[in-house]
């Protein structure tokens, strides 16, 4: 199903004196659960809204099925926008027939859809109430079925999971995981960066307006400088300033932190070390993508992180 | 794959939505109860005046005691409804009035009638009891002069009048008139300030809720708009209509209107005034809801549309009291903003022409083409702007920040 494929090509986007994004480009591929992070303001949502055409790109464009997007396709996407959007004094049911309905869907399919999502997403006994009536959480949930109402091909979700309590994370996480696996492209923005590590097929991170790094998780922190932690008790302080491909992170006897550049070999470490005696650890340390997002935004904005 | 909804299905949609969560309301059902309320009160208030006016209670007393008969007729001459009662005495006739159960009490010789009245003598009561009085007078001296039948040289003598043509509706006609144009005046300021102020509101709730954004992502900006003006004006023009019908039924079965032709005819001058009124209004306020991201801030931007309406009826409703035909009234009348409350009051209350209505048609119809096309432009411009009041120019302008 390559036609499923969303494609950003060289957005920029200035607000008066700002440059809000700086030539963003990624692709998100059909079935496709793509994490996109980034410190507040980095222009994640910006991103989101130019996909929605609810903002108009200076320049660059984007393309779904392999044409640039026209009103008709937007209505094959579904959208949670970061500032949740529902009407306070309408009931559940009837917004979310009303939503499906202006996005194109008939009044017959509309009504069954509705019930579906109230369904599956535990809100049926809720139908009847005004959604300012619901709790924070339960309102979520609604926000959730408003994206998926009409079944889209493709969703796009600000923040889906800021101020959801663990369940309602797990239906969640579940319910994207469900909606890749049948083939719709899923992109959302988060600041739960194990939550993103742990669910996205790929990831794309933006700072300042740029992309800075895009790619599978396990591209991304392969390909991060690698640190090793080697516990060898007889040591000298310094024995592995020599090594090469290595630099020294910290020395606390007996152990030592190392950094090893991006091809290095990492057995000619530890036979350095065991050239030293015994060595009782000798662990491989994979940056988490929380180390590795505040390190690319670190480098980005000159040490600044804030997310 | 579903297609893109038609415009005009997106139009009906939203529309439909305005339409079914207003009338729902129970904030709808009880404003048109106020409304027809204030409408009856006013409408009983007339007809007790109108009763009041008409009616008065004459004590007769001694020899005026077989008066009864003439009175009732002098009175019915000159509109007075006359209830006559004998009372023993002037003592008696006194402490009536007092009492309020009378308004005159008449004694003495037929021919020199005397009248005890609280303060002051009712001017047609006095030209009833006058003719009375000449009557009996007449009557005495033609009987001398040896005429056989005074009363009937006094019947024919009663029947001379002059033949009356006007060149403006006769007075009761006249009152009726202003009376309906003045109603209708007023149900068209309260229907357009209240759902025109109600269009901002939606428009702000939208923003407020964010929904806009949702919305937008599927349906163009004038979609929205035009299903939110048409969906509001809808529940606007359901509740005149109630109220301006429950309002007619009631005031000719109540007596106060008797020109039901005129009556009809306003109710519809009405209802067109309200369409062109409403869409005239519409689009401001929705352009000036737009502006501001809280319902909070509502007011600060619909005062102003708000104030114009309100001078176009404070002023427009005074100087129709006057003078219905005057220069002040006709002027308004062709002022584009003003001419949806004052023209259709004018219509009803004094003389219009056909072509005035007809320019006065053609030029609000021009304006609110072009003040659609401005405030839509702000409205698109500016919806979805969030934070801090946009100033119109840079909604004009189309700087989106």
């Amino acid at each position: 199903m390559p036609e499923h494929t969303l494609a950003i090509k060289g957005l920029h986007k200035r607000f008066g004196s700002v440059v809000a994004l700086h030539d963003v480009g990624f692709e998100v591929r059909p079935g496709e659960l793509f994490g996109f992070v980034g410190s507040n303001g980095a222009g994640k949502t910006t991103t989101m809204r130019i996909v929605l055409g609810v903002l108009t790109p200076d320049s660059g464009e984007v393309i779904f099925d392999g044409e640039p997007i026209t009103r008709a396709v937007r209505t094959r996407i579904g959208y949670m926008p970061e500032e949740r959007g529902l009407y306070p004094k309408m009931k559940v049911a009837d917004q979310l027939v009303y939503l499906a309905e202006l996005h194109g869907m008939s009044s017959a399919d509309a009504q069954a859809a509705t019930q579906r999502w109230l369904a599956r997403l535990d809100l049926s006994h809720r139908r009847q109430d005004e959604v300012q009536k619901l709790s924070l959480g339960n309102q979520q949930r609604v926000q959730l079925a408003a994206a998926l109402v009409h079944e889209p091909d493709l969703l796009v979700l600000d923040e889906p999971f800021s101020g959801l309590d663990p369940v309602a994370v797990d239906v969640m996480s579940q319910v994207l995981r469900e909606q890749a696996a049948g083939g719709v492209s899923v992109i959302f923005s988060s600041h739960q960066l194990d939550l993103v590590e742990r669910l996205c097929d790929r990831v794309g991170i933006i700072a300042n307006g740029r992309m800075v790094a895009v790619g599978s998780v396990e591209e991304l922190t392969s390909s991060a400088e690698t640190q090793l932690e080697i516990v060898a008790p007889e040591a000298e302080p310094g024995w592995a300033n020599d090594v090469p491909g290595v630099t020294v992170v910290e020395e606390r006897p007996p152990r030592t932190l190392l950094k090893l550049a991006a091809g290095a070999d990492d057995q000619a470490v530890l036979q350095a070390a065991l050239a030293t005696g015994p060595v009782t650890g000798f662990t491989r340390h994979r940056p988490s993508l929380a180390e590795l997002f505040r390190s690319v935004v670190a480098d980005e904005t000159g040490g600044r992180v804030d997310a | 794959m579903r297609d893109e909804v038609a415009p005009l299905t997106a139009v009906r949609l939203v529309a439909r939505r305005e339409l079914n969560t207003r009338l729902r309301t129970r904030s709808f059902v009880l404003s048109t109860a106020v409304i027809i309320a204030v409408l009856v009160g006013y409408l009983l208030l007339q007809a007790s005046i109108f009763t009041d006016a008409a009616r008065t209670d004459v004590g007769l007393s001694g020899q005026a005691s077989n008066l009864a008969g003439p009175l009732q007729v002098a009175g019915e001459q000159v509109g007075l409804d006359v209830h006559t009662s004998v009372v023993t005495d002037k003592a008696q006739g006194r402490a009536k009035l007092e009492a309020d159960e009378l308004d005159a009490v008449v004694y003495g010789n037929p021919a020199e009638l005397k009248v005890l009245v609280r303060a002051e003598l009712d001017s047609r009561l006095r030209t009833a009891l006058t003719e009375l009085s000449r009557q009996q007078i007449l009557a005495g001296e033609l009987a001398k002069a040896g005429v056989t039948d005074p009363q009937e040289v006094l019947a024919q003598a009663g029947q001379a009048d002059v033949a009356v043509s006007t060149i403006e509706p006769a007075g009761a006609e006249h009152g009726q008139r202003l009376g309906i144009g003045l109603v209708m005046v007023f149900l068209l300021f309260m229907a357009i300030s209240t759902y025109g102020t109600m269009v901002a509101q939606g428009v702000v709730e939208e923003k407020a809720s964010r929904v806009v954004e949702i919305l937008l992502a599927t349906v163009r900006p004038w979609q929205l708009l035009l299903g939110k003006v048409i969906g509001i004006g809808a529940v606007g023009l359901a509740q005149l209509m109630i109220v301006a019908g429950v309002g007619l039924v009631m005031a000719m079965a109540s007596g106060v209107v008797t020109l039901s032709g005129v009556a009809v005819s306003a109710l519809v001058w009405g209802v067109v005034w309200y369409f062109v009124g409403f869409l005239l209004y519409a689009t401001i306020f929705a352009a000036a809801g737009s502006l501001v991201s809280r319902q909070e801030d509502v007011q600060s931007v619909t005062t102003p549309v708000t104030m114009v309406l309100t001078i176009g009826f404070v002023v427009g409703l005074n100087l129709m009291l006057q003078n219905p035909n005057g220069s002040g009234v006709v002027t308004m009348s062709h002022i584009p903003l003003l001419s949806p409350v004052v023209m259709p009051g004018r219509i009803t209350a004094g003389q219009v022409a056909g072509w005035e209505i007809a320019v006065s048609l053609v030029v609000t119809l021009a304006t609110v083409a072009a003040l659609t096309w401005l405030g839509g432009r702000v409205y698109h411009n500016a919806v979805l702007h969030t934070g801090s009041r946009m100033r119109v120019r840079d909604a004009l302008r189309g700087a989106r920040l």
